[in-house]
């Protein structure tokens, strides 16, 4: 684009709901994915509900994990094949606006509705009363931590075919100390001690990862995209 | 300041010539360093009070997880000097080290596998050492598939560094939260031998051995990044002339 | 005669990817006016050298200067002034035409300048049409109709006449000839044959400026 326009953060998140909303259905499979899944557990495990509730939050908190790498591949891999991606690489405004932006609205498109499903999730595998506002609470700002990290191995692996396994494994050991924070903000809501303890850790995480990740990403599609 | 030290190091050339002529030592220091400390871990220090003698698995524990743990920083920072300073033998050296460290954690991992057998039971415990040195794994498994997808060495390299500083900011985050989660779920800790509270006797060849094995890591590196020069530079001359020579019959390995 | 200091000066460009040299030592100049065309057989650089003029790429060594001023020093004001289409156009293939137009052009052009965009580029029937019904030649036009709207300097065109038919190429042409005349300068990379007046060509195989025409 060549007029002194800059397109930052609002612009990417707008376009890209706007592109997501083209895409309906293929958006929302990992949701309907998630669905499922929580179904398979108490078929896989027995449906006793001690035995449920005992590690529904744990569950839960995998299973968005998961969810959320089968949501992530496309996020850069669509606007470098059609060409979007080496305009945002020339466009004066920073990178890291209009990286920061479409991962926002993957959040949006993933992460919020995970966040706003989960009482239901709960509900399925017998999560305990208390146990409900920890875990939406956890989540919100958990999946926020996912879609970040998510995001640098898109942006790793936009050139490649095929990568969903090689994203998966680059992207596991960073997600453990989401999971390991996440799940217990949930679980100590259930046990009644202070869930606000573990929310802290995730927040501050979330904060470090707003902060470093977009950088990344910026970096990373800067120097193995064009080549 | 005069750095030019500093780019005649990032010559490949240079690096193949300065360890051949060190290597031969290098490889002499090691096999004695290890000779000496497996000996003498294995066969002469004190039986341990609780253990048996299976604890003397840890000379062979200890150092390699020690190695995988300062093989990944190692690999972390040759990316980012090949980063910043484009030096290519940098990221020749980041390309050897993965596999390397991936070994060293695989062995880390089954040592300690087989240590916890007799020891505590079963042959796997979730503990906070163990998850780290597993996610460690993949961490370096995540290297390795990255570097080796790309078509293009270029892309790779830059993807493949990036991945690793990626790593090592995360691993002190990965490290101290899984030991507060389990530190949380295990109130008991099962408690390994620290080095302070060691006896001397038993301490002495785990230096011994910690320092063969960091020898050893430096040589099986060399050799690994010599190996790496001569694929990516066969075609200028000096590789030739070493090819040549080792055709011609002087079958010395490091010349 | 001209500006006294050209729009672009491009010094000793070397790129190397894999340890071949793709491209070396290049050095040319622009002038407000020119359209310059970049000769070369596929797989020459043509692309290359494009991307390193946008700054998408970075060159092994060389400078890129912008009015005098270092690229890297102007970055901001630099790339607000150019415009690049390259061989995949960045059109999104599920919104429609005057979406993707309004988006390429900055979403700040008036009415009826967009309309005569829309107009100029054969695709008014097809405003609010998703491209992923049009033909390829279609979908090319619309990103050709920024063209039309754009603000920007200096123009970087990378193969722009393909998947075009004849009426497709004489639009581009006139898009470059208006462009000129109001001052600015257009790099445009392409193996076909281009008529167009006072053409500069540049070739790859061997890097010496040429005048033709």
């Amino acid at each position: 684009m060549g007029t002194p326009h800059a397109y930052g953060f609002w612009a990417y998140l707008l376009r890209d709901l706007s592109l997501a909303n083209h895409r309906r259905g293929e958006v929302a499979s990992p949701l309907v994915f998630l669905l499922m899944a929580t179904t398979f557990i108490p078929l896989g495990i027995g449906p006793q509900s001690e035995l449920l509730s005992s590690i529904a939050p744990g569950i839960i908190w995998v299973l968005a994990l998961l969810t959320t790498l089968l949501s992530v591949e496309g996020l850069f891999s669509r606007d470098y094949h059609d060409g979007s991606l080496e305009q945002m690489l020339i466009s004066p405004q920073i990178l890291v606006m209009p990286v920061l932006g479409k991962v926002t609205a993957h959040w949006v498109v993933t992460g919020l509705p995970l966040t706003l499903f989960s009482p239901f999730l709960g509900l399925l595998l017998s999560l305990p009363s208390d146990g409900y506002l920890p875990l939406a609470v956890g989540l919100a700002l958990g999946t926020g931590c996912l879609s970040l990290l998510a995001s640098v191995g898109a942006a790793l692996t936009v050139t490649l075919q095929q990568s969903a396994l090689l994203l998966t494994l680059i992207v596991m050991p960073l997600y453990m100390p989401v999971i390991i924070f996440g799940s217990s903000v949930a679980q100590y809501g259930v046990d009644g001690l202070n869930w606000m303890e573990p929310l802290a850790a995730l927040g501050a995480m979330l904060a470090l990862m707003l902060a470093l990740c977009p950088l990344a990403v910026a970096g990373i599609l800067r120097l193995t995209t064009i080549n | 300041m005069n750095w030019t030290w500093f780019y005649r190091m990032g010559s490949p050339k240079w690096f193949y010539q300065t360890t051949s002529k060190m290597l031969p030592i290098l490889l002499a220091v090691t096999a004695s360093l290890l000779l000496v400390g497996l000996v003498w871990g294995l066969g002469f220090a004190p039986q341990d009070a609780k253990q048996g003698n299976s604890f003397r698995i840890i000379y062979l524990h200890v150092p390699a997880s020690l190695l995988a743990l300062a093989g990944y920083f190692l690999m972390a920072i040759a990316g980012a000097i090949g980063l910043i300073w484009r030096m290519k033998l940098s990221y020749m050296v980041m390309k050897c080290a993965a596999p390397l460290g991936a070994v060293l954690t695989f062995i880390a991992l089954f040592t300690g596998a087989v240590w916890g057998k007799p020891t505590w039971g079963s042959y796997w415990v979730w503990d906070a050492r163990v998850t780290s040195m597993l996610i460690l794994l993949f961490l370096y498994l995540g290297v390795l598939a990255l570097g080796s997808a790309f078509q293009s060495q270029d892309v790779a390299n830059k993807a493949s560094a990036i991945l690793a500083l990626v790593g090592t900011v995360n691993i002190p985050i990965i490290y101290k939260s899984v030991d507060w989660w389990f530190t949380l779920h295990q109130p008991s800790t099962i408690k390994f031998t620290e080095a302070p509270s060691m006896h001397p006797d038993m301490f002495h060849p785990l230096l011994v051995m910690i320092l063969g094995f960091y020898c050893f890591y430096a040589v099986a590196l060399c050799l690994a990044v010599r190996v790496e020069i001569l694929n990516r530079e066969r075609r200028s001359q000096w590789v030739r002339d070493v090819i040549g020579q080792a055709d011609k019959g002087n079958r010395g390995v490091f010349r | 005669m001209r500006l006294n200091k050209p729009l672009l000066s491009v010094r000793d460009i070397v790129f190397v990817r894999d340890h071949e040299t793709v491209l070396d030592k290049i050095n040319f100049e622009l002038q407000s006016g020119d359209v310059l065309q970049v000769q070369g057989a596929n797989g020459s650089g043509k692309t290359t050298l494009l991307r390193i003029l946008t700054t998408a790429l970075r060159p092994t060594s060389g400078d890129i200067l912008y009015s005098g001023q270092l690229v890297s020093q102007c970055r901001f004001n630099y790339l607000s002034r150019i415009l690049f289409l390259g061989h995949q156009t960045g059109v999104k293939l599920s919104l429609s035409v005057a979406q993707n137009l309004a988006w390429m052009s900055g979403q700040n052009s008036a009415a009826d300048r967009f309309a005569e965009a829309l107009k100029v580029a054969a695709l008014t029937d097809y405003a609010r049409v998703a491209c992923q019904k049009l033909s390829a030649g279609q979908q090319r036009r619309v990103a050709l109709a920024q063209l039309l709207l754009s603000e920007a300097d200096i123009w970087y065109l990378d193969e722009p006449y393909t998947a075009l038919d004849k009426e497709g190429v004489e639009m581009v042409n006139k898009c470059m000839d208006l462009h000129r005349k109001r001052g600015g300068a257009v790099v445009l990379s392409t193996h076909q044959k281009v008529t167009m007046d006072s053409l500069r060509t540049f070739s790859l195989m061997s890097p010496v400026l040429g005048a033709n025409g």
